[in-house]
């Protein structure tokens, strides 16, 4: 594959941009960090919660065949350069953790919606869970240099799979953490302390991603807290990702009329209350 | 320069490479050209409106992908107003396909659809046929003749018909779309396949079956290409795990007058255009003056088979 856009004509198209690997290795021992670079001002045109689709390379024993679709975990300093966390759990993300730095990898985009997000704000509130963090690190990032204040919930199995300094990467930020083995995250304890941090801090706005109880709890949290913006990133399985092929769809609640949207293409970002609680199928 | 350009029946095209139905959308617009494409084959519409088949409606296999998207469809009024528009500006011929469960609603929503802006139709009857127990129309000769009789009664716009590569006689299929009047065969839709995940020990997919596509099904879909090709006298379109010139050539030497490209464009949306570009080189790098001169002109050796009798004979 090879770049089909010539630089100003980037902004606005999608295509498969050939990048080079510059850094990449463990973060913790379930994540890997992984920064490639294009010769497309990329960093300059992706938005906090946008998404690319990695084309994960064939290794001896293992051929994945779609595209991967993974969040931005970051962008820059210099213009061609992305960040992309993850979890290594199957084929794609299998063979993408043995490319080295200097290898190439081809990405497609940059894909889908962005996060809603005001300068004005006062205070916004981010609830992640596991690496669902990656996809709101990008919009931690821009609060931080809009001088908005920043709460940040993060849930985790244990501290060896936290990243709280890799979601906040120097941003200041009020931070609670919760973890599976003390009891702390689970949903009734979160309740009270997302129930509080609403009502105490009242966040213009309030994102999430990671966990779908986390994000029905939220919806059910924001019901009394109309002027509060909630939005939640998710996830489908893809094959497209640019709204061709409707593989990714589910079902939403938009203003009473139920509709299938993409996740891809309307989305990934949702607000969280047209969500609609039964998403698993198959 | 190579002339690309090809005929399918009246219509002309620039060169011979468009969309697969269902693998295409006007997101692509964002992706690459249309005015570089053959054609613009745009999803299937059905008359009825359907919500679509349960999620995950694709799961990755080697070398190709299974999918049971299900033709989500508002209907014809819907198409006809909000999607088929889109596509019309670009002065590249627009095919519309149409997907419908009886052969009495598939000859009255092309005729629906035998619009000034649509340059051919595709009827896309390896959907299921509510009148044989769900079995596609293009499994049988029988049910294929039937839907492509009642189309053609109703319509005279430019008209192909897509078959299904579950068919376990394509030839007799193909001979009955073409003396039921079709105007050209598009070979073909995906074969019907299966993934179980072994831990979950669930199927991949929502509607446990769907389609496999991709260059996995390559070499079925190059074969009865060929099949048809020997079995009609009109246009071929091929279809079936095409990802490069390379792929597209072999198509047409094996009798289609243009291609269609699917799972390729979700590996890279701009595969279509490096296609054309690559089959100008192609051309250019093999002495062909039109691209046109390819179609069916594999080299076949009829007396092969006898001279390797004669030859195996002389071993002990």
């Amino acid at each position: 594959m090879s770049e089909i856009m010539s630089p100003c004509e980037k902004a606005h198209g999608v295509a498969s941009y050939r990048c080079r690997i510059q850094e990449h290795g463990w973060v913790n021992r379930r994540y890997r960090y992984i920064r490639v670079e294009s010769e497309a001002a990329l960093a300059r045109v992706t938005k906090p919660g946008q998404f690319y689709q990695l084309k994960c390379p064939v290794t001896d024993d293992r051929q994945p065949f779609l595209l991967r679709p993974m969040s931005v975990y970051g962008t820059g300093p210099g213009d061609g350069q992305i960040e992309f966390l993850y979890n290594v759990t199957g084929l794609g993300t299998g063979t993408l953790a043995t490319l080295e730095c200097g290898d190439h990898l081809d990405i497609v985009g940059p894909l889908g919606n962005q996060f809603t997000f005001r300068p004005e704000y006062e205070r916004v509130l981010f609830v992640a869970r596991g690496v669902g963090l990656a996809t709101m690190a990008p919009l931690v990032q821009r609060a931080a240099r809009s001088g908005v204040a920043i709460t940040s919930v993060l849930s985790a199995r244990s501290r060896d799979d936290l990243l709280d300094k890799a979601f906040l990467r120097g941003a200041n930020a009020q931070q609670y953490i919760t973890f599976d083995h003390d009891g702390s995250s689970a949903v009734e304890a979160m309740e009270i302390l997302l129930a509080r941090l609403l009502e105490e801090q009242r966040p213009d706005a309030v994102y999430t991603c990671g966990s779908h109880r986390l994000l029905m709890l939220l919806q059910r949290l924001l019901a009394a807290h109309p002027r509060i913006v909630g939005e939640a990133a998710l996830e489908q399985r893809m094959a497209c990702g640019m709204g061709v092929c409707l593989s990714c769809v589910r079902l939403f609640d938009c203003g009473g009329e139920r509709q299938f949207l993409r996740v891809c293409r309307e989305g990934p970002v949702f607000p969280i209350r047209d969500v609609l609680g039964e998403v698993e199928f198959g | 320069m190579a002339d690309l350009s090809v005929r399918i029946g009246e219509l002309v095209l620039r060169n011979p490479v468009m969309p697969a139905s269902g693998c295409f959308a006007i997101e692509y617009r964002e992706a690459l050209d249309l005015t570089q494409l053959g054609a613009l084959v745009i999803k299937s519409v059905s008359p009825a409106s359907r919500a679509g088949n349960p999620t995950p409606r694709v799961a990755e296999t080697h070398g190709g992908m299974l999918n049971s998207i299900g033709i989500p469809s508002k209907g014809l009024d819907y198409y006809r107003h909000h999607v088929l528009p889109a596509y019309t500006g670009y002065g590249t011929p627009v095919v519309v396909s149409i997907s419908a469960d009886t052969a009495e609603s598939f000859g009255e929503a092309c005729e629906g659809v035998s619009l000034p802006e649509v340059a051919a139709i595709e009827a896309n009857i390896s959907c299921p046929n509510l009148e044989a127990d769900g079995m596609a129309f293009a499994m049988s000769p029988e049910t294929t003749y039937k839907a492509v009789r009642a189309i053609r009664s109703k319509t005279a716009h430019p008209f192909w018909v897509k078959l299904t590569p579950n068919a376990s006689n394509i030839a007799a299929v193909a001979r009955a779309a073409e003396d039921a009047g079709a105007d050209a065969i598009v070979m073909g839709n995906t074969v019907l396949g299966m993934a179980i995940d072994v831990r979950s020990r669930k199927p991949k997919l929502g509607n446990v079956m769907g389609g496999l596509s991709g260059p996995a099904i390559k070499p079925i879909a190059l074969r009865l290409v060929h099949q048809c090709y020997r079995a009609v006298r009109i246009p071929i379109i091929g279809c079936g795990g095409i990802q490069t010139a390379e792929d597209a050539a072999e198509f047409m030497l094996a009798g289609a007058s243009a291609v269609q490209v699917g799972t390729a464009s979700f590996r890279d949306p701009g595969v279509m255009p490096k296609i054309v570009e690559g089959l100008e080189r192609l051309c250019a790098e093999t002495g062909v003056a039109c691209v046109r001169e390819l179609t069916g002109q594999v080299e076949l050796d009829r007396q092969l088979s006898d001279r390797w009798l004669r030859f195996a004979q002389q071993s002990g």
